[in-house]
């Protein structure tokens, strides 16, 4: 059985090059310049409207920067858009079973249909959803719909997994089991970009900490430091709680 | 006269239904994908586009039959075709006035869909071809209802088909110009007869449709 990226070759880095983003004449990104690198857990952090959810979208493609580059620049970036994957907060699961929304993801991906089926199960078995493979996945709970989220993506064996807070509507239950396959798909060796705004997650699963404040990334720091000792009085005050405004 | 089957009764029911689902048929294989097409990709002039779709769910029967009748007549551009006072030709003319409201609903349909699966369709890379048929499998419960309301037009109107067809006794009769024509000859029974069947029809349609889309919906979510 084959796990881990399919490519032996990397797309990452991911190279932000002085990024901005503008919406309704705001800047919600302004001016971020930052290099995503291979292996360590990537966690964004920072109060609402910091920006997060659109920095994450922006280097994934959902979004195009309005000025700046967005740029992978590993040594193989051939399909690139292919090689990465993203979970959203709220999971959008077609009205289809467990299983064939994750066998779509692998036809969409151009895997053939005698590879699917075997994929498919192994990402279900994964996620602890193979006894409800066959159900409607709409009918799921949310904890299983996430979790079903999370087998779509890693079916296809992303080098790099962006997560936009994807325990942020579940009960800790259900929240504790998406940490535990987040770590089992970091484990097995895919990149983790989460975003979350719960610091206790953000503590368990990230190894370093990016923290955004109005649009720009104030500071960059492994977990503990960040956590013990933060540099900037904005991450000072957003630990404490204080957020300034 | 229902009950027993009169066999000229049979015959218009039967050419009505034909002509009407063949029309909402090919309709819909037309307008289905167009609206999904047009709900997912951003081109200049999309706004205008979607006014004058939705202008055209309005069109008055009698001009397309008109039209309908222009083109096909033996002076016309497709004359050459011989159609018209056939079957065939009231079907062109009923596409002709259907595929718009096909479109537009559909249109509408998937274009609240795309809001919520858009990115995620996007993330997996999906291509516009395989986002349209995606979007049309997945919101296919309330597509249905398009249909209805396709063939429900096209079963209820009378203009069109009149012009096209002729109304010709065992060739292009069908319910609604039988019951415009018996009326005005004064055999009511008949007309009220079919009437009645046409009602029938689309109600036990309607009824039908709902009850899939009920289903569907407690079993697909």
């Amino acid at each position: 059985m084959k796990v881990g990226p399919s490519h032996a070759a990397s797309i990452l880095p991911l190279c932000l090059e002085a990024i901005f983003f503008q919406r309704g004449g705001r800047d919600i990104i302004d001016g971020i310049s930052a290099q995503i690198v291979a292996g360590p857990r990537t966690v964004i952090v920072g109060p609402n409207g910091a920006g997060k959810s659109v920095l994450l979208r922006l280097c994934h493609g959902l979004l195009q920067p309005t000025a700046g580059v967005v740029r992978w620049s590993g040594p193989d970036v051939r399909n690139a858009q292919q090689r990465q994957a993203m979970v959203f907060q709220r999971p959008v699961m077609l009205r289809r079973s467990a299983f064939a929304n994750v066998a779509y993801a692998l036809e969409v991906a151009g895997y053939p249909s005698r590879e699917r089926a075997a994929r498919a199960h192994e990402a279900l078995e994964l996620v602890g959803l193979a006894s409800l493979s066959g159900h409607p996945a709409r009918v799921l709970s949310g904890g299983e719909q996430q979790r079903l989220a999370l087998a779509r993506a890693w079916t296809l064996r992303p080098e790099v997994l962006f997560m936009d807070e994807p325990t942020a509507s579940l009960d800790p239950g259900a929240a504790q089991e998406i940490e535990r396959i987040i770590g089992a798909v970091h484990a097995a060796g895919t990149k983790i970009v989460m975003v979350t705004h719960n610091l206790g997650q953000a503590r368990r699963l990230g190894d370093e900490i990016l923290f955004l404040h109005q649009g720009r990334l104030i500071e960059r720091a492994p977990t503990d430091i960040f956590f013990t000792r933060p540099a900037s009085v904005e991450a000072v005050q957003f630990l404490k709680g204080e957020l300034p405004w | 006269m229902v009950t027993a089957g009169d066999p000229r009764l049979v015959q218009i029911v039967a050419l009505s239904l034909r002509v009407s689902l063949s029309a909402a048929f090919i309709a819909s294989a037309i307008g289905l994908p167009l609206g999904a097409l047009i709900a997912v990709t951003p081109f200049r002039g999309r706004r205008a586009v979607i006014v004058i779709l939705n202008a055209l769910m309005g069109l008055p029967p009698v001009v397309v039959g008109l039209l309908v009748y222009l083109l096909l007549s033996r002076a016309g551009p497709l004359g050459a075709f011989g159609i018209l006072f056939t079957p065939a030709a009231m079907v062109v003319a009923q596409v002709i006035l259907i595929a718009p409201i096909v479109t537009a609903l559909a249109r509408q349909i998937v274009a609240d869909g795309w809001e919520e699966y858009r990115e995620q369709l996007q993330s997996l890379g999906a291509t516009r071809a395989r986002l349209v048929a995606t979007l049309l499998w997945d919101l296919r419960h309330s597509l249905f209802t398009v249909l209805l309301a396709g063939f429900g037009r096209a079963a209820a109107e009378v203009g069109a088909v009149m012009i096209v067809g002729g109304n010709i006794d065992g060739v292009t009769r069908v319910m609604t110009t039988a019951i415009a024509l018996e009326t005005s000859k004064g055999d009511l029974p008949l007309a009220l007869a079919l009437g009645l069947i046409l009602i029938v029809i689309v109600l036990a349609l309607n009824a039908g449709a709902y009850a899939v889309k009920e289903t569907a919906q407690r079993r697909y979510g």
